[in-house]
């Protein structure tokens, strides 16, 4: 796979890593390794296993088989030594403090801080930081929690789904404000199932889907990957093989009179088409969304 | 500033903010003394044993009332776990430790509170206790709530914002009724029993107001017994307590 230096320092090493709750293989086979200083986007859609990976690298779930290490120490070691900040998957903070003393007192859990002022500032909560916790917005509180993750100035910053719940300008300046810390030579991993939010913000992207990585690799060739898009047409007395060697076509499927083409290049596609077949009818396209390209890239595609 | 100091003065500053909960934790004992005493304020000799009604009472909350405040630390931490403070807290170097030595510091500054808001409220009533006896009681008291910070920081750690108010007023209730807050338990299978709960124990440190004998080896016993099976549960609900609540 791309993306891998291996004369860098390693950051986080994930290596047979599996955890099963019950029934359940939340996470089930996964490897991956993050080079120090790399911005990696851990895609994927809702129950991919991403929170349960993550909260194994923090140490706070026990692997059932398989390893962690961060910066070549335990998740456990690597936290003590103050080289880890997260912002987990929650949406409220504790209540009657300020954001300033909230950001202090975690501050104080560390040997060696950011400046509090310097966090208010970077994340944008200057203006309200002597307000009480329960009296902030949503986007307040994310950035909020996003300081406590900062705060202890770590080299690893984990962000489990940040921008759950943010519009879309809170959304831009969150990621300002996390590319401004990143560029201080920080590695971050960052869960979303956003794959715009992958491809704007990450080095590199790794797909999860049903507990397993199903593609590792730079933004660009993942978005080839999933922004594929679907024609569908009714268009009997062709064969399906025929349609196949279209440019710009992946797959075909036949459904009755209609035909469902996978596309990688949809724009050329429809154009020799409509060329070629002028009895094609009732023409849609559509982007096939990140969980349809998910279900397809780990072949588990229902009809 | 150390981490442990740093950690325990953030909990005071915000036990103290909660104006509802310092309001209530403060202001029952308080309100029920002079509700129950109040009116009767005028009898010195309780039931033939010489112990002024106001003094009988007031040391009968006091038990109580500290019991409320140490044990309500657990449902703080409830709250806390729902939002996820404390999974957020675990990948920060405060150690189990510390995070442990802060919520009892707290436990112990509410009861304070209550003891001494129940001992103003006496003195308004007109009891008062020989300086000596004053100390002792108070002393004793604050050992007897040893086992209830343990017990409230394991409830807390095992249980939801939505059950801990149940679990917390029921476990309340248990301890205060067999441990001798109510009335006294002075015979038979009952009492074998109550000498076996932290709270009898609690109660009787209380009675060290109206002249009752110190602690023997088995109050000592049973309370330190209690103290260590308490503290070790909490000890394993917290490290098992890491996944979202």
């Amino acid at each position: 796979m791309a993306g891998r230096h291996t004369d860098c320092v390693t950051g986080v090493v994930l290596q047979g890593l599996q955890k099963a709750f019950g029934e359940v293989r939340a996470v089930d086979g996964v490897d991956v390794t993050i080079d120090a200083g790399e911005t990696v986007a851990l895609l994927g859609p809702n129950g991919a296993g991403k929170s349960t990976t993550i909260d194994m690298v923090l140490g706070l779930q026990k692997p059932d088989a398989g390893t962690v290490t961060v910066f070549e120490k335990t998740p456990a070691e690597a936290v003590d030594a103050g080289a880890v900040g997260a912002m987990l998957q929650t949406g409220a903070l504790i209540r009657d403090v300020s954001v300033r003393e909230l950001i202090s007192v975690v501050a104080s859990l560390y040997r060696k801080p950011l400046p509090v002022a310097e966090v208010l500032d970077l994340t944008g909560l200057t203006d309200v930081a002597d307000r009480r916790t329960q009296k902030l917005s949503g986007g307040e509180t994310q950035r909020t929690r996003f300081a406590i993750a900062l705060v202890s100035d770590p080299d690893l910053l984990i962000l489990d789904e940040p921008t759950v719940a943010m519009d879309v300008e809170a959304r831009h300046a969150f990621w300002t404000s996390m590319r401004a810390f990143a560029a201080r030579g920080k590695t971050v991993l960052f869960a979303t199932h956003y794959l715009e939010e992958a491809d704007a913000y990450a080095d590199r992207a790794v797909l999860m889907a049903r507990g397993r990585v199903v593609a590792d690799g730079p933004t660009t060739e993942i978005k080839a990957m999933v922004g594929a898009r679907e024609i569908r047409a009714t268009l009997p007395d062709v064969a399906a093989e025929e349609l196949e060697r279209l440019p710009g076509v992946t797959h075909v499927e036949r459904r009755g009179e209609a035909v469902v083409l996978s596309c990688s290049d949809s724009d050329a596609a429809v154009r020799v088409l409509l060329d070629r077949y002028r009895d094609a009818r009732d023409i849609e396209i559509s982007g096939a969304g990140l969980e349809q390209a998910f279900l397809l890239l780990t072949g588990e595609s229902e009809s | 500033m150390s981490a442990s100091l740093a950690y325990t003065r953030f909990e005071f500053r915000r036990v103290l903010r909660s104006r509802r909960f310092v309001f209530l934790a403060l202001g029952f004992p308080v309100a029920l003394f002079f509700a129950i005493a109040g009116p009767n304020r005028h009898v010195h000799d309780l039931g033939s044993t010489g112990i002024p009604f106001t003094l009988y009472y007031m040391i009968g909350l006091a038990a109580f009332g500290t019991m409320n405040a140490m044990m309500s630390a657990g449902a703080r931490i409830a709250a806390e776990r729902a939002v996820g403070w404390n999974r957020q807290l675990r990948i920060t170097p405060l150690s189990t430790r510390d995070y442990f030595r802060a919520k009892v510091a707290t436990g112990y500054l509410m009861a304070l509170l209550t003891l001494a808001s129940l001992y103003v409220s006496g003195a308004i009533l007109g009891v008062s206790i020989p300086a000596g006896e004053w100390a002792r009681m108070t002393l004793f008291i604050l050992i007897g709530l040893i086992p209830f910070a343990a017990i409230g920081i394991l409830l807390g750690h095992v249980l939801t914002p939505d059950s801990i108010g149940p679990a917390l007023g029921g476990s309340t209730a248990f301890f205060a009724f067999l441990g001798g807050s109510w009335f006294p338990i002075t015979g038979g299978a009952l009492h074998d029993i109550a000498q076996a709960l932290p709270s009898y124990w609690l109660v009787q440190a209380a009675h060290i107001g109206v002249g009752a004998g110190a602690w023997g080896a088995r109050g000592w016993i049973v309370v330190a017994a209690w103290t260590l099976a308490a503290a070790a549960l909490a000890r394993r609900a917290y490290r098992r307590d890491t996944k979202r609540v």
